[in-house]
């Protein structure tokens, strides 16, 4: 027990608690003035803007995914079901690298979109595509338990009571999925407000243009000035903890909905 | 991975619904096997779309699929190789290629079996005992799972770095840390944390105290009651455990790129010098170090699934009479 408290504190509390004494060097002015400089502003809103996109597309394709493996028999279906881990398992770096080939104005992928004149990678939205890719399983991997433990009798109830399959989809099935499917949202957002090695190598780190927050800290911390990364590093590990908060908040709720009907 | 949870929907209030309008309009029991085959055709039926519908569902979801996440793999293999198997051979070979498959073979054997120990010491004092500030530890366990992997690097240059905290310290008692092994080390074992003590919590909640207690009364020490009754009932989820933790701790990359300083042949780690030689336009070099975490990638997932596998079986002897 004290060994296992011993060990927590020198791992993540000692560290953590050292970043916020760190901010109370600086004076709340100091403190307002490096997260609204520009620079910082157009970071953070790149970051949380395109990760809201990526986490939206996530959310949308996610609910196809999953229920087009649990719901259909197709050939690959297990093969499938296995490669949505992928993005957990592949190292960042070899992901971000992998994309950027992929979507390079020379990649397989690049050169029929530049075509087209969409030019992907060195742009924001090679940082959207980048941030995509690694939040595939959250909605997937938490919707899925959820959708195969639901009861097919309620399915079965509402169609035979002349609910039209449209109707059940939406009306009924829907409903018992939003808890989990916002959880899965949220995981997505977070993981991607504060994902960096995917991303830097697609992104092009443009200042002001395609810089993401987390490389903002990385090229700080370069510059030697700690205050200014550690600055940043607190609005975002705040808004992870807002977004933790969220996502108990969510299930908990997911828990106490029953009795209300 | 591990962060599922099982979610209670409103499915038993209508299932009490449903069960009521069943006694209503209960069509009589199918009698014959036709009837019946009948009968479940026909509930399927209900619970499926029209055929083109699905045809696009299953079609949108393979094809979303295969460009963001077979694809991607697939061109690490095909840049790798692009300049045939001789190439990537002599890539592999290269002195900065070796040093860094062996730093990150060092660290990842160094934070697994700290985290492996710790991690099975916090699952247990979490599972079997109660105490107050419970949630609290378990939400701190969880913490690096949330934080970007550059804030878990920062953390650990406040403290060590030339303006750190202990950093004067250091520098007069000439240790280093940031900038060399211990730091890399450091921040690697605060990102893989969780993965242990996630994996094991569940597991030893369900199994509660009673085998334990039994082997204590019988005369057991509490080291043997540990390896003889704790461990053979973990160690499936022990290994999951170590085998998530062995996966990131060797792939880790924005919290060992803020403390490792890229020295060159001493503190590369592989996913650092995958960036290195890719910026270098050594694309062959790069897509070759990328090529060897990929296929460890992929091997964690395949064990993975046989752990999960066994997992699941382990749980079903529970109702079976012949296992005790």
């Amino acid at each position: 027990m004290g060994l296992t408290l011993t060990w927590l504190s020198v791992i993540i509390l000692i560290p953590l608690a050292g970043l916020f004494l760190k901010t109370l060097d600086l004076s709340l002015v100091q403190f307002w003035e490096i997260l609204t400089s520009r620079r910082t502003l157009n970071a953070l809103k790149i970051s949380f803007g395109l990760s809201f996109a990526a986490a939206c597309v996530n959310l949308v394709m996610g609910t196809i995914i999953v229920w087009a493996l649990v719901r259909y028999r197709f050939p690959g279906r297990r093969l499938f079901d296995a490669i949505v881990d992928i993005p957990f398992a592949l190292p960042t770096a070899v992901a971000g690298v992998a994309l950027t080939q992929l979507f390079a104005q020379k990649g397989w992928l690049g050169a029929p979109l530049a075509e087209l004149g969409i030019k992907v990678a060195f742009t924001p939205i090679g940082i959207f595509i980048a941030m995509v890719f690694i939040g595939i399983p959250f909605v997937v991997r938490t919707v899925q338990p959820v959708l195969i433990d639901l009861d097919p009798e309620i399915e079965e109830a509402a169609a035979s009571l002349g609910a039209n399959r449209w109707h059940t989809v939406f009306r009924v099935i829907m409903p018992s999925l939003i808890p989990a499917l916002l959880t899965g949202f949220a995981l997505a957002f977070a993981r991607a407000v504060g994902e960096y090695g995917s991303v830097i190598f697609i992104a092009g780190n443009l200042p002001n243009v395609s810089e993401i927050a987390p490389l903002l800290i990385v090229i700080r911390l370069s510059e030697f000035r700690y205050a200014d990364a550690t600055a940043i590093a607190v609005v975002m590990l705040l808004a992870s903890f807002v977004i933790i908060f969220a996502v108990n908040r969510l299930q908990r709720w997911a828990q106490t909905r029953i009795p209300a009907h | 991975m591990s962060t599922q949870t099982s979610f209670v929907t409103p499915a038993t209030s209508l299932r009490a619904y449903a069960a009521t309008a069943d006694l209503a309009m209960a069509p009589p029991a199918p009698r014959t096997a036709g009837d019946r085959a009948r009968h479940a055709a026909a509930s399927k039926d209900l619970r499926s779309e029209p055929g083109p519908i699905r045809f696009i569902i299953i079609a949108l979801a393979v094809s979303f699929l295969t460009i963001f996440v077979v694809l991607p793999l697939v061109v690490v293999f095909a840049s790798a190789f692009s300049k045939g198997i001789g190439a990537y051979l002599a890539a592999l070979a290269e002195p900065e290629a070796l040093s860094a498959i062996k730093l990150t073979l060092l660290v990842a054997a160094i934070s697994v079996s700290l985290n492996l120990v710790f991690g099975v010491v916090a699952a247990w004092a979490i599972a079997k005992f109660d105490f107050p500030g419970k949630t609290f530890l378990i939400t701190l366990i969880d913490l690096p799972f949330s934080v970007s992997p550059v804030i878990s690097g920062l953390v650990f240059v406040l403290l060590f770095g030339a303006q750190g905290y202990w950093g004067a310290w250091l520098q007069a008692n000439d240790i280093h840390i940031l900038f060399a092994v211990p730091g890399i080390a450091l921040a690697t074992i605060f990102v893989t944390f969780p993965f242990v003590a996630r994996s094991l919590i569940p597991l030893m909640q369900e199994q509660g105290t009673q085998e334990e207690e039994a082997a204590i009364s019988l005369g057991a020490s509490g080291l043997q009651t540990f390896f003889r009754v704790t461990l053979p009932n973990i160690k499936w989820g022990l290994l999951y455990g170590v085998l998530l933790c062995n996966a990131r701790a060797m792939g880790e990359f924005g919290a060992v790129s803020v403390v490792s300083g890229h020295i060159r042949g001493e503190t590369n780690t592989m996913p650092l010098l995958v960036e290195i030689l890719y910026n270098e336009y050594q694309f062959v070099a790069s897509f070759a170090i990328a090529s060897l975490l990929a296929m460890l990638a992929l091997i964690t997932l395949v064990v993975k699934t046989v752990l999960e596998q066994r997992l699941d079986e382990a749980q079903i002897p529970k109702d079976d009479p012949s296992d005790h």
